[in-house]
């Protein structure tokens, strides 16, 4: 069977076609990592799963904290050592030992059981521990998916270090792969659980701090810019809500020169005459509320006019 | 034109009230819930009502992707507050104590029951294999066994093992031996624990393991006529440390057996369900060996009578049961 290429719309070249499926595809991945958590009001929201590659990189700031704690405090106590008498440098070093085991084991149950839920490494990169069935994170839990690392990190670990003869190494190999399974159990699920998660009942997702900005539209609101800048419905139809939105990036964060080229190639696509003194932040500014007006109207009719292709009738 | 925008209406007229909730939670998440006015406390419930309805709301009227994102990580970060945890530390430490621990480990009575089985099957094992003939000694331990305490130690050697002699200094060093002890067996029970989610075939072994070196070693001792005051070194504290052992072993048996047979519910609910129990009953075996290691360190070099030494092994281990199995009165329902 040949590939044949989706139906091409009417005036839809075939690199936007690419793109265009490009973006449905990506939106399509962002969708498969949100989960819809329906809270006691009966409100919707949308929770979003920590990718595998952010556990990870939380996990290598917790792991690279609990040596800095571990060497630090051997430092430490290898300088006062030297102070010490052998019998308190004994008695000091079986401290630090049991000291080194709650390191070890409980520096994630410390912080997860916490109100923020979260170890530093955690917070870094905006992510925390949330109960799968959208209550309470229990203490038990907490315990359950930290106590599970131990196999699922010290057991690989301990088959890596091992080996030695022939039927060592094959031990080790087959023990390798065998607890395998439980380190890369993440990558093979869609929720993303380890195998602790699994049983804890838990998941990690992001939580990350949104600023609420200036609304663009607040900065056309005069009379005297409304008037200057009156586009027909014809106009205000040439766009969809993708190109809202990518517009609306455009504004709060692109460069002078990528504000120019656009505004370009939007009076280019809806033919509007660039008038006398009129500045590109004006009219993108001018342009994006009465984009925004027109598809928030059809919206409320139950319309959504996802992107410039999307012509109905 | 802009004042016939529904959406920018619509946010003119909550924004003041999602920042004050902003506020709010930024205070809380940085300074706890003590760093929050009597006001603050009376006025988040409602605060956060209001966001949550805004975000349905402009998720049917606004376009602006900056207000609905900003409403989603809002409505969030406050649901997570309203509903989260607001016990304190220490209150879920006593609830631990006080209900959890002796609970879960009240509710796995058969699992306790094959975990102690196994460990001391291994014992038994041992003990009669050893007994009929030394060289299996150095085949559970190795020939590089470094301790000296072997089949070819003299009964004056193995005596003063297990009794500290006046004027003797290496306390101190006893110390660091124990709580690197404790460092292992509570690696070893956390180990026993987790290796019970692959059907607790590995914990079983575990335990088997566990058992058959300290039934090897009882043999020596046994050996030489020295049982009756082996048996009083070692349950001082052994009563505490291998009812952790098996207590622990017992909490990867629930794991398996959840995980093996999950019964009428799904794998996953099962798993879940047995998987927080058997955590609490983990977690419960770190204090005890603690408290092993406490009684190994200090209790053990400091008394030296068969007599008090059997007395403090048999309190402990009827001070455990009672903790464990005795029922109790619910109190606070």
């Amino acid at each position: 069977m040949t590939h044949t290429p989706a139906p091409a719309r009417p005036g839809i070249s075939m690199e936007a076609a690419q793109r265009r499926r490009a973006r449905l595809a990506e939106q399509m991945r962002v969708g498969k990592m949100t989960r819809t958590l329906v809270t006691p009001e009966g409100a919707k929201i949308h929770l979003k799963l920590a990718s595998v590659a952010e556990r990870a990189g939380a996990f290598a700031i917790d792991v690279a904290i609990q040596w800095a704690i571990v060497i630090g405090s051997l430092l430490a106590l290898g300088y006062t050592m030297r102070a010490m008498g052998y019998d308190e440098a004994n008695v000091a070093f079986a401290f630090w030992l049991v000291f080194y085991f709650f390191v070890r084991n409980f520096y994630y149950i410390f912080f997860e059981i916490g109100r923020k839920a979260a170890t530093p490494g955690k917070r870094a990169l905006g992510l925390r521990v949330a109960a799968r069935n959208g209550g309470r994170l229990t203490a038990d839990s907490v315990l359950a998916r930290n106590f599970m690392r131990e196999v699922e990190i010290g057991l690989p670990l301990q088959f890596l270090l091992m080996g030695g003869d022939q039927v060592g190494a094959w031990i080790a190999l087959l023990g390798l792969t065998w607890s395998g399974v439980f380190l890369f159990f993440p990558v093979f699920n869609k929720d993303k659980m380890r195998v602790g998660d699994l049983l804890a009942g838990t998941w990690v997702i992001k939580t990350p701090k949104a600023q609420l900005m200036q609304d663009i539209v607040s900065a056309v609101s005069s009379p005297e810019r409304a008037s200057r800048f009156a586009f027909t419905p014809q106009q205000a139809d040439a766009y969809g809500i993708h190109e809202l939105h990518v517009l609306e990036d455009v504004l709060r964060q692109s460069t002078p020169e990528i504000k120019q080229q656009v505004a370009a190639r939007i009076r280019a696509k809806v033919g509007w005459e660039r008038g006398t003194g009129e500045t590109d932040l004006a009219f993108l500014e001018a342009y994006y509320s009465a984009l925004r007006k027109r598809l928030e109207q059809r919206m409320l009719l139950g319309e959504r006019k996802s992107d410039k292709y999307d012509v109905k009738g | 034109m802009s004042d016939m925008l529904k959406s920018y209406r619509f946010r003119e007229e909550r924004e003041s009230d999602w920042r004050k909730l902003d506020l709010i939670l930024t205070r809380a998440e940085n300074g706890g819930v003590k760093g929050l006015s009597d006001d603050e406390m009376t006025a988040l419930p409602r605060l956060y009502r209001q966001a949550v309805s805004s975000l349905s709301v402009a998720r049917s009227i606004s376009l602006d992707q900056n207000v609905i994102t900003y409403l989603e990580s809002l409505c969030t970060r406050a649901y997570f507050f309203v509903y989260g945890a607001r016990t304190t530390l220490g209150e879920r430490m006593m609830d631990f104590l006080r209900r959890g621990w002796p609970q879960a480990v009240c509710g796995a009575v058969w699992p306790t029951l094959l975990s102690f089985l196994f460990l001391f099957g291994g014992v038994g094992l041992a003990f009669v294999l050893c007994l009929q003939d030394m060289e299996w000694f150095w085949t559970f331990h190795g020939e590089n066994f470094f301790d000296g305490r072997n089949p070819d130690a003299t009964v004056e050697y193995l005596r003063s093992t297990i009794y500290t002699q006046d004027g003797e200094n290496g306390q101190s060093e006893l110390a660091a031996f124990s709580s690197f002890l404790f460092n292992n067996n509570a690696q070893i029970s956390l180990f026993a624990f987790a290796l019970g989610f692959a059907f607790g075939v590995p914990t079983a072994w575990l335990l088997l393991y566990n058992g058959v070196s300290l039934g090897s070693m009882y043999a020596v001792f046994w050996q030489k006529g020295l049982g009756y005051e082996f048996t009083g070194w070692l349950m001082i504290h052994g009563v505490t440390e291998l009812f952790a052992i098996v207590l622990a072993g017992a909490a990867g048996f629930v794991i398996g057996g959840a995980v093996a047979f999950p019964g009428q519910k799904t794998r996953l609910a099962s798993a879940r369900a047995s998987g927080q129990k058997a955590a609490t009953m983990a977690m419960g075996c770190v204090i005890m060996l603690v408290i092993a290691a406490l009684l190994e360190g200090f209790g053990r070099q400091l008394i030296n009578s068969d007599t008090a030494r059997y007395a403090i092994a048999v309190t402990s281990l009827f001070l455990w049961c009672a903790y464990f199995y005795l029922p109790r009165r619910e109190r606070d329902l």
